[in-house]
């Protein structure tokens, strides 16, 4: 089969909605797209487990605490789910973990961002997972089989992520004076970061294009920003406070909300490795990886102990 | 910083309604006790009264996307095996 | 929460009374300060797949602990709850053992102390099935599928290290080292223990000494690691005298409910 004749086989399964499995023919640069954007996702899961984590210890209930500790758990899950996709594309972990804690693969910026109260696990849930969902539930259709077959899963296990992060605001939003002014801190230094979560602007978004041919994007950035903006701007009126957006106001004509301009140089300057706790979300997965060394050699080495006992009880 | 790398299983689970295992996913183990306990944690901490199949990647063969046609043109040629070749009275139509 | 739910003493004032509430609280605090101890792990395990283990088995260790808190609530009848008892009760009157309450220290020490805590937790939860205090006997049975499975994860994971490379013999003949002193106040009964023991409603501790033992023995063999002789006592947690670790695990944990006292979180 003549090359031309390869691709356009490879576009017609995509333009029919059928899915794209490891095996079969793909562009290189298909596949080194979704190299890219699977890890990036994975990372995000995992790194982002970290604002988060450190405040198991300090959940102000039981019940909280054992809910936190379930949602970081789920993360670290979909972080493995989406390693295990990644790897179906002749990738190792090995490979995937030392170009995250090389700098080399990037993760979402939103998690290098310190989590300074309580009140910042509610924003966190409310708002990054939020748009996390908005964002999973369109690749729930993307083409590539193993990431839409992951996304599937991730999104049936996202929901409560969401939910609970609302709860934490809600509850402090109906507490005490201390309370409501801590759930109002977090909103206005969470909300601006989660509108960042989208990526640039469709207009500042080189790839996209072809993205979206390969139905490796389903949606435009712009198209989720504003899905997003438009569900919390109603939520936020349960919370009874205040998204920090002056430019925040509901569009009569375009039925949808307007809101105000994104600051781009701190987008860049956290994307370039400047945000507040770049180094240290970096250094504690360097860390965890390099202090568990000699704890994977040890269980390799047990692991083959055992197959040599085996082979000679064989003999 | 150590390179080492466990071996990566495939996951297969039956839920407990199921009829047969499905394939839920890989991860990385040292040997298959550890493969058989990290897909209980990974893969199943939402249900309960599972059978899980752990195999290493390797094990698995599959078959090749470009014999698809030659693999399953037979069967599409003896169309009497196909339920909707058949016309039913509408009294047995859940057949 | 109204200012009665910080009255730790039971309303009844007879003695039986006192001693299944200081009993309840005991095996509540002592499932609290290990899960607490384990979520310490999250995100920072040596496997992602090992994360996820861990943080299961804290999750149910923390389960646990809420079912025996909320019956020490009941019995304490002055208005306490599950958190009012974990958040604003001081170092002196937690009752946990020692050994829970231990710094994690590398895998090998988390792991060893896990083993050790979980088989002990097996044993007595299988004698505690038949309490005659039905609540009790309800949650030891609940519990001991989930403790069956962390006795399992835990002693294969001794056994890797143990026979593994000579380092993680190294790392885990350590944590041996510095652990076995706080096995002994697992077999030590304290007043309460030995009162409700004797109403048929506790367990004897040190009548499960044996087959903690012989269980400890058998995976030690296979790990290639010694069964320790030597005992260096280190008691005192049951009856509240405690390590510093335990002042710093609540001064971490309690926080917000002090900074924040009478608050819905």
């Amino acid at each position: 089969m003549a090359m031309q004749e390869v691709e356009n086989k490879f576009q017609e399964k995509i333009d029919t909605e059928i899915k794209i499995e490891p095996k079969d023919w793909m562009p290189e640069d298909y596949r080194k797209t979704l190299i890219r954007q699977i890890s990036q996702h994975a990372h995000s899961e995992i790194v982002g487990m970290l604002p988060e984590a450190n405040w198991i210890t300090r959940a102000p209930t039981l019940r909280r605490k054992a809910i936190l500790l379930a949602k970081v758990q789920d993360e670290a899950g979909h972080g493995l789910y989406l390693y295990a996709a990644t790897e179906t594309l002749n990738i190792s972990r090995d490979e995937l973990l030392e170009q995250l804690h090389s700098g080399k693969a990037k993760y979402s910026s939103i998690f290098n961002y310190p989590t300074l109260t309580w009140a910042d696990i509610g924003a966190i849930g409310w708002l990054v997972d939020g748009a996390a969902i908005i964002n999973q539930v369109a690749l729930c259709r993307t083409s590539f089989g193993p990431y839409a077959r992951a996304m599937v899963r991730i999104c049936k296990e996202e929901s409560f992520h969401q939910r609970q992060g609302f709860e934490v605001l809600l509850t402090l939003s109906k507490g005490s004076t201390e309370q409501r002014a801590m759930a109002q801190d977090a909103l206005n230094r969470w909300w601006w970061p989660s509108l960042m979560m989208f990526g640039p602007k469709d207009d500042a978004s080189p790839n996209s294009a072809q993205n979206i041919k390969w139905k490796i994007k389903r949606c435009s950035n712009d198209e989720l920003r504003q899905k997003f903006v438009d569900m919390c701007a109603e939520q936020v009126k349960v919370l009874n406070l205040t998204i920090p957006d002056k430019k925040l106001k509901w569009n009569e004509t375009t039925n949808q909300y307007d809101f105000g301009e994104i600051n781009w140089e701190e987008f860049k300057n956290v994307l370039a490795g400047n945000g507040p706790c770049n180094k240290e979300r970096l250094a504690a997965r360097i860390s965890a990886h390099t202090n568990g060394a000699w704890v994977r050699e040890a269980a390799e080495a047990y692991a083959k102990k055992q197959q040599l006992k085996e082979k000679l009880l064989v003999q | 910083m150590s390179q080492q790398d466990w071996p990566l299983w495939e996951v297969f689970i039956r839920s407990k309604q199921g009829l047969d295992h499905k394939h839920a996913g890989s991860l990385h183990a040292a040997d298959a006790a550890m493969a058989i306990e990290n897909a209980r944690d990974v893969y199943t901490r939402r249900m309960e009264g599972i059978s899980i199949w752990v195999v290493e990647s390797k094990n698995i063969h599959a078959s090749s996307p470009e014999d698809a046609a030659n693999f399953y043109e037979p069967a599409n040629n003896k169309v009497y095996r196909h339920p909707t070749f058949y016309h039913l009275p509408d009294e047995v139509k859940n057949m | 929460m109204n200012p009665s739910s910080t009255n730790f003493k039971t309303k009844g004032s007879d003695k039986e009374t006192e001693a299944l509430y200081n009993y309840t609280l005991h095996l509540a605090d002592n499932a609290l300060i290990m899960g607490h101890r384990l979520s310490e792990w999250t995100g920072h395990g040596p496997a992602l797949e090992q994360d996820i283990a861990i943080t299961n088995i804290a999750l149910d260790l923390i389960g646990q602990s809420r079912n025996f808190y909320q019956y020490a609530a009941i019995i304490n009848g002055n208005g306490c709850t599950e958190d009012s008892l974990v958040y604003l009760r001081d170092v002196a009157e937690f009752k946990n053992i020692l050994l829970v309450e231990l710094p994690n220290g590398d895998w090998a020490k988390t792991i060893l102390k896990l083993f050790f805590f979980s088989t002990w937790q097996y044993f007595l939860y299988k004698k505690l099935k038949s309490s005659f205090d039905q609540q009790l006997s309800a949650i030891a049975e609940k519990s001991l599928k989930e403790v069956t499975y962390h006795i399992r994860w835990s002693s294969e994971w001794v056994i890797r290290l143990g026979d593994g490379t000579e380092e993680s013999h190294s790392r885990i003949m350590n944590a041996l080292d510095e652990l076995w002193p706080y096995t002994d106040e697992l077999f030590i009964a304290s007043d309460y223990e030995k009162q409700t023991a004797d109403n048929g409603i506790g367990v004897y501790t040190n009548s499960i000494k044996n087959e903690w033992g012989e269980k400890v023995r058998g995976v030690f063999r296979e790990s290639t690691l010694l069964f320790p002789e030597t005992r260096l006592l280190q008691t005192g947690g049951k009856d509240g005298k405690h390590t510093e670790y335990l002042t710093s695990v609540l001064n971490e944990m309690q926080f917000l409910q002090r900074t924040y006292p009478g608050c819905e979180w």
